[in-house]
């Protein structure tokens, strides 16, 4: 297709979509009895419904029955897939790879957020600090991914003219198991400590000044005031953004696909998830790790989901 | 939730007692030491996508501080040369503006219905809504495909070239969070302006349209910043529902198969990485506000 082409079409489907809308919503505007409210409620939510029903509902329950079958779709194999995840040595490489990224990931970038936040609060540069750690956020884990590529390089990369400066000689750093997966955590770390700093410095600022008054009257400063004042008040917003971040990396597979393929022993579920379904089409399996993907995002979803009530209002 | 300071406080923060007894001086060299970490791999990309193939290929960015040489040439291929990256940047817009403007206009008005209409269950359906947001996008690919494919929607025949499975599974993935936020801001609007409408003789349709789309502008603009910047950075939805098909693929495909080969290339990785970061770039510089806003409560997205 050509350029034109393509817009035309993104245009068509706007429009489309518009008219679709238009139309239900002049159909039901007249309706103003008890029964025209609920045609009018349905009307409202019957894209949402539709769109819920079929991409997201649908597919999930399918996916759960998918995952109880062969890689064909043709016979019930019982629990076969998952002991499948849970044996085969691949696998568990994959699962403990993905284990390291769970653990890491979150606490790292939570305590580069949390330092930062208290080393620049209220300094002058603090804005332009915050948003230079954070800027990693907005872009795509692609181009994060293609950013670290040049630092890891063998021969360019600054990584390696470092260690050789420091005598420490060089390295490849993406080929060797199992540092290569630290190698692949400290990218996401790098994007997602922005994340943590802008969020845990609003929370540090929320901390009533009386509390920290109180605590100065009886002698409390510097790493004490850090470990009994401001950590204990900013605890339910650190429990936020570490689930957060956890969740994240439960289902991040852009960094992995990128730098290293899943080459060298660096595949996580995700990625093993796309690769399986994808490419080996063994979707039996793929379907199991989608599911396995979902049991260990639930708890900390729901989790998640409690701590933020008490931070947000 | 802001970043913005307000100046109010004269007296210390906690963080700052901290880092007054620490001595300040300590404090700053930490911090730019950080600020430097985190700097450092942006910029040596940025430099190295202004150097000669060669240099690229034999040195380190840092070089040019001895021996600065730049050059414009990388830009030009990547813009219109054989490795043309500009198709892919159209893609990436062609995909993202549907899949912005679809799951939002959508969940703006679920939002209204479970804010403002009667209709039995409400509470039960709006929790249920809210729920899908665990749904992992893994777990709805691997039928979802089978459906498109089932349907006619995916591969090269398909109406619009293809481009409809990504516009749709977008937007059914944005919806659960944007309907469950744009009903918090919904909320925030007082009851009586809607009722006082009502009274008046307004039905839901005229108090939706005159009423609270102009009142849900902001907070459509701070999801509107989110979806874009998702959708523009997504590399898992386009690469399975737009099937490896080229013609459809956005920017993060073509930037990830371009770096798979490191081949010849390798050298236009890194102009071609600043060509896709401008978008976001500017979104989040000029939007930052708003990003800020919607980020914790997007936190939890499948």
């Amino acid at each position: 297709m050509s350029t034109g082409e393509k817009l035309i079409q993104a245009f068509i489907i706007v429009a489309l979509f518009f008219a679709v809308v238009a139309v239900i919503l002049l159909l039901t505007s007249k309706m103003r009895s008890k029964s025209g409210e609920l045609v009018q409620s349905a009307a409202f939510l019957l894209p949402t419904f539709v769109l819920l029903g079929v991409g997201l509902m649908y597919p999930a329950i399918s996916t759960v029955r998918l995952s109880f079958r062969n890689n064909f779709d043709k016979l019930w194999v019982g629990f076969d897939n998952y002991r499948t995840i849970f044996t085969d040595t691949d696998l568990i490489r994959v699962l403990v790879n993905t284990a390291a990224w769970v653990i890491l990931v979150p606490t790292l970038a939570t305590f580069v957020g949390l330092v930062y936040a208290v080393l620049v609060d209220n300094s002058r540069f603090e804005k332009g600090a915050k948003a230079l750690i954070f800027l990693p956020m907005a872009i795509s884990l692609v181009g994060a991914s293609l950013i670290w590529k040049f630092v890891y390089d063998d021969n360019t990369g600054i990584l390696n003219a470092v260690t050789e400066a420091l005598g420490l000689g060089r390295h490849h750093w993406l080929l060797n198991s199992p540092a290569n997966t630290l190698f692949l955590i400290i990218i996401f770390v790098w994007v997602q400590a922005g994340f943590a700093t802008v969020v845990l410095s609003a929370s540090i600022k929320a901390i009533p000044t009386d509390i920290v008054e109180a605590a100065k009257l009886d002698g409390v400063s510097g790493l004490k005031m850090f470990r009994y004042i401001t950590v204990p008040s900013i605890r339910p917003t650190l429990i936020v953004v570490l689930t957060a971040i956890t969740i994240t990396t439960l289902k991040v597979f852009d960094i992995v696909r990128t730098v290293t393929g899943g080459n060298f022993k660096t595949s996580v579920l995700a990625y093993e998830f796309y690769v399986q379904s994808f490419r080996s089409a063994n979707r039996g399996l793929g379907a199991a790790l989608a599911v396995l993907i979902f049991a260990l995002v639930m708890p900390v979803v729901i989790y998640n989901v409690v701590q933020m009530r008490k931070v947000v209002r | 939730m802001t970043v913005i300071d307000t100046p109010l406080a004269k007296l210390e923060t906690a963080a700052e007692s901290s880092r007054k007894q620490l001595g300040n001086r300590w404090a700053s060299a930490a911090a730019l030491l950080i600020a430097i970490l985190w700097t450092i791999p942006t910029a040596g990309l940025f430099i190295t996508s202004f150097r000669p193939e060669n240099d690229i290929n034999t040195s380190g960015w840092w070089t040019v501080v001895t021996n600065p040489s730049f050059t414009f040439d990388n830009y030009k291929a990547v813009l219109s040369g054989q490795y043309s990256l500009t198709d892919f940047f159209v893609n990436s817009f062609v995909i993202t503006i549907p899949a912005v403007i679809i799951p939002i206009s959508i969940a703006t008005m679920a939002a209204y219905a479970f804010a403002w209409m009667r209709f039995p269950m409400k509470n039960t359906i709006f929790i249920l809504v809210f729920a899908l947001q665990i749904v992992p996008i893994q777990v709805t690919m691997i039928p979802l495909l089978k459906l498109y494919v089932n349907l006619g929607l995916a591969g090269n025949d398909a109406p619009g070239g293809g481009f409809y499975t990504i516009w749709l599974s977008h937007a059914a993935f944005a919806l659960p969070l944007a309907i469950y936020l744009l009903h918090n801001f919904m909320l925030e609007i007082p009851g009586e302006l809607v009722e006082s409408a009502r009274v008046d003789g307004a039905g839901h349709v005229q108090i939706f349209t005159r009423l609270i789309l102009p009142l849900m502008t902001p907070a459509i603009a701070a999801f509107a910043i989110l979806q874009f910047l998702w959708v523009w950075n997504d590399l898992l939805v386009a690469l399975v529902f737009g099937g490896g098909s080229l013609d459809i693929s956005p920017l993060t495909v073509a930037l990830a198969n371009l770096s798979g080969t490191r081949g010849a290339d390798w050298y236009l990785l890194s102009a071609g990485a600043f060509v896709s970061l401008v978008v976001p770039l500017i979104v989040f510089l000029s939007l930052q506000r708003f990003f800020v806003r919607g980020l914790l409560a997007g936190s939890v997205k499948g």
